[in-house]
C-alpha cells in the first residue's frame, strides 16, 4: 500500500503494509529515528510525534490513517546547528539523564506550545502526564518547556519548523 | 362596575391561592450552631460516616476538578441550565459549619438547606430521603471533621422559572415521597440492606432510570438507562446490554475494583463511583449487587446461551495466533482500522484491565448508541492517580470522521446481535466538534478512594 503524507514539511511516499505504524514507517522507512520504542502499546509516550498539529503516539498509529497528514518529528524541529526554541529550551536546561523519552517530550510539548504558547506551569504538567520518564527528570523537563515558552514568545517565528 | 368586581374577585382569589402556596412552600430556619461548640465526634462514628459518604459519592459531586475536597464549585449541567455544588465542608461562612445536625438530617430526608430553602434535586435527596437518621448521624460527623475549606461556588445559572426555588415545593408534591424506606419482611436480609442502598445513599437511580420533562425519575422505568453527561448510561434492569449477564458475584468484583474480566472498565462518572465502593466493606458492595442482581432478574436460557457463545468467541480469540493485518479482512475501511489499529490490545490475549476487554464481551457495542465506544476511542482513559489502572491511549489526534464512523459500523456489526446504529455520524461530528462536551475522569481503581474527584480539567491527550 502506497500512502503520500508529509513528514517535516517534506512529501513523502511509503510504500509499506497499512497496518505499519507510523513509529516503523518514520524509523524504518525513512530513517528519522528520533521517534523512539518504549512499549508498542501506546502507555508510555517515547513515540510520540505530531500529526497536523496534534501529539500522537506513533506506535498506535497505523499507516492507513495517515494518507495526505502533516508528520512533525522531532527532527522537525531544529538541526544541530540551529536547533529550534524547544530543543534550544532542553539544551539549555539540560532536561535529559538518559534521553530515550525525550523526543516524545518534546513533541507533545511542542503541540501545547503551539496551540497556546502561554501555557502555564500547571497545564504543562497536566498535558505531559501520558509521557512516562524513568530517569526522573521531570523537574527539568518541566522547566524545559517552561523556557521554550518563553523562546517562543520570544520569537515573533512562533515554534520553529512545523 | 360588573367586569371591575369580577377582576378584584380574580385578584383576590389569585392572592389567596398565592398565599397558600407559599404557606404549603414555607419551611423554618433552623438556628445556627456556634462551630467552636460543636461536639466532639467518635471516631468510630466519623469512620462509618466516611463509608457512607462514600457509599454516597458525596466527594463526586461536592468537590471541583483540582479543588479541596467537599469544598463545592462542580457545574452540574442540567436541561434547566447549570446547578453548582455547594460547599459542605465544616467552614462556617461558606460551607455548613453553623448547620446543627438536626438541620443536615432535615436536609437529608427533605431537601431544604438550614434557612429553610427548598434545595434543587440535582442534590438527590429523592434517594437521601431514605436513609436513616442514625446514618444520616454518621455522615453528619465525618463531614463536620474534615478540612474547612472556605470556598463560595459560583451562582446557578437558571432559567427563569427554574431559578425560583419556592416552586419546588410543587415539584416535590408532584414527585418527592418522604422517607425513610420500610424494610419488606419478606426479603432476605442482604437483598433489604441492598435495596436500602441502593434507593437511598447509592442513588443508582440518579443516573440509571431514565427522566421525564421536569428532571423526575420516571418510577415506572427503573434503571432502564440514560445519558448523562453525553455517556451512554446503560439499563441495569432486564435490558441489561453486558453480552454475559451478570450475577452477584461479578457485580460485586466490578462495584469493588471498577473492572471485571468477562465485562471491562468502568468509565465516565461510574469511573469514580467504583472507585470509591472500593474503600468500604465487601459486605455493602455485595448488598448492593444483590438488590441490582435481583432487578436485573434471573436470565433467560436464550441469554445465558448468548452469554455462552460470546465468551466462546472471545476465548477462541484470545488463543488464535496473532494477526494484526489490515488486509486480513474483507477491505473495508472499518475492518482494516480494527484489525490494525484495536485489536492488538482488545484480541483478549492480556486480561483485563491491563489488556484491553475481547469486544465480544462489551456491553458498549451493545448499547442503544455508539456513544461510550466514541467517547473512549477520541479521548482514551485517562491513567489514574498513583496506583497502576487501566488505560487506553486517545486518538483524536488521529482518527476523521469516516474513519470513525467506519470503525464504529465495523465493530457493531462484528461483535454484536443487534441492528446497526442509525445516529453513530451525527454523534461522532458532534463529539468531535466539541458540541458534545464529554467529561472525562481518570481510571481510579480499588486501592485507594480519590479524596478528590477524578475528573479531568484537561483532555488527556
Amino acid at each position: 500500500m502506497a500512502v503520500t503524507l508529509t513528514v517535516n514539511g517534506k512529501a513523502r511516499q511509503v510504500d509499506a503494509d497499512p497496518e505499519t505504524p507510523l513509529l516503523y514507517v518514520l524509523r524504518d522507512h525513512l530513517e528519522l529515528n528520533g521517534a523512539k520504542y518504549g512499549c508498542g502499546i501506546g502507555q508510555c509516550g517515547a513515540c510520540t510525534v505530531m500529526v497536523d498539529g496534534t501529539a500522537v503516539m506513533s506506535c498506535v498509529t497505523p499507516l492507513l490513517l495517515l494518507e495526505g497528514r502533516q508528520v512533525t518529528t522531532v527532527e522537525g524541529l531544529g538541526t544541530l546547528d540551529k536547533p529550534g526554541p524547544m530543543q534550544q529550551a532542553f539544551i539549555e536546561e539540560q532536561a535529559a539523564q538518559c534521553g530515550y523519552c525525550i523526543p516524545g517530550m518534546m513533541m507533545r510539548a511542542q503541540a501545547l506550545l503551539q496551540a497556546d504558547p502561554g501555557a502555564s506551569e500547571a497545564a504543562i504538567r497536566a498535558h505531559l502526564e501520558p509521557n512516562l520518564c524513568r530517569c526522573g527528570t521531570h523537574m527539568r523537563i518541566v522547566k524545559a518547556v517552561l523556557r521554550a515558552g518563553e523562546l517562543m514568545r520570544q520569537n515573533s517565528q512562533g515554534g520553529g519548523a512545523t | 362596575m360588573k367586569a371591575g368586581g369580577v377582576l378584584a374577585g380574580a385578584v383576590v382569589v389569585l392572592l389567596l391561592a398565592a398565599a397558600a402556596f407559599y404557606a404549603f412552600a414555607w419551611r423554618s430556619e433552623i438556628d445556627p450552631v456556634d462551630p467552636t461548640a460543636q461536639a466532639r465526634f467518635d471516631p468510630a462514628l466519623v469512620k462509618r460516616g466516611a463509608d457512607l459518604a462514600a457509599i454516597g459519592n458525596c466527594n463526586v459531586c461536592h468537590t471541583a476538578p483540582g479543588g479541596e475536597p467537599f469544598a463545592g464549585g462542580l457545574g452540574i449541567p442540567t436541561p434547566f441550565g447549570t446547578i453548582y455544588s455547594t460547599n459542605i465542608t465544616p467552614d462556617p461562612e461558606t460551607g455548613i459549619g453553623r448547620w446543627s445536625e438536626a438541620a443536615f438530617v432535615r436536609a437529608m430526608r427533605e431537601g431544604v438547606n438550614r434557612e429553610g430553602q427548598h434545595l434543587y434535586p440535582a442534590f438527590p435527596y429523592d434517594h437521601y430521603t431514605n436513609v436513616s437518621d442514625e446514618d444520616d448521624k454518621a455522615i453528619y460527623a465525618y463531614l463536620m471533621t474534615r478540612k474547612a475549606v472556605a470556598a463560595s461556588p459560583p451562582p446557578n445559572e437558571l432559567d427563569f422559572p427554574f431559578n425560583w426555588r419556592v416552586l419546588l415545593a410543587g415539584w416535590k408534591a408532584l414527585y418527592f415521597r418522604e422517607g425513610p424506606l420500610q424494610p419488606d419482611p419478606g426479603r432476605p436480609e442482604e437483598w433489604n440492606r441492598g435495596r436500602y442502598l441502593v434507593e437511598g445513599l447509592s442513588h443508582c437511580g440518579a443516573c440509571h432510570t431514565p427522566r421525564n420533562r421536569l428532571g423526575a425519575e420516571k418510577k415506572d422505568e427503573l434503571f432502564a438507562g440514560a445519558e448523562v453527561e453525553n455517556w451512554t448510561v446503560y439499563p441495569i434492569n432486564g435490558n441489561s446490554p453486558a453480552p454475559v449477564p451478570w450475577d452477584v458475584e461479578s457485580l460485586t468484583f466490578y462495584l469493588r475494583h471498577g473492572w471485571h474480566e468477562l465485562h471491562g472498565a468502568s468509565r465516565g462518572s461510574m469511573s469514580p463511583v467504583t472507585a470509591n465502593l472500593g474503600s468500604v466493606p465487601e459486605a455493602d458492595a455485595r448488598a448492593i449487587a444483590t438488590y441490582v442482581a435481583d432487578v436485573m432478574g434471573r436470565p433467560s436460557q436464550e441469554r445465558v446461551a448468548r452469554g455462552e457463545a460470546a465468551l466462546a468467541a472471545a476465548r477462541k480469540e484470545s488463543e488464535a495466533p496473532l494477526a494484526i493485518r489490515a488486509n486480513a479482512g474483507s477491505g473495508g475501511m472499518g475492518e482494516a482500522i480494527f484489525l490494525s489499529a484495536c485489536q492488538g490490545c482488545h484480541d483478549g490475549r492480556r486480561p483485563v484491565p491491563f489488556g484491553g476487554l475481547n469486544l465480544h464481551l462489551s456491553s458498549a457495542v451493545n448499547a442503544p448508541n455508539a456513544q461510550n465506544i466514541i467517547n473512549v476511542v477520541l479521548f482514551g482513559l485517562p491513567a489514574a492517580k498513583g496506583e497502576p489502572s487501566a488505560i487506553m491511549p486517545a486518538y483524536h489526534g488521529v482518527l476523521k470522521e469516516d474513519q470513525l464512523v467506519a470503525l464504529l459500523d465495523y465493530m457493531r456489526e462484528r461483535f454484536s446481535d443487534k441492528p446497526a446504529w442509525t445516529d453513530t455520524r451525527e454523534r461522532v461530528a458532534a463529539t468531535m466538534s466539541g458540541t458534545r462536551e464529554v467529561p472525562i475522569y481518570r481510571m481510579d481503581g480499588a486501592t485507594q478512594a480519590p479524596p478528590e474527584t477524578s475528573m479531568r480539567t484537561t483532555p488527556w491527550p
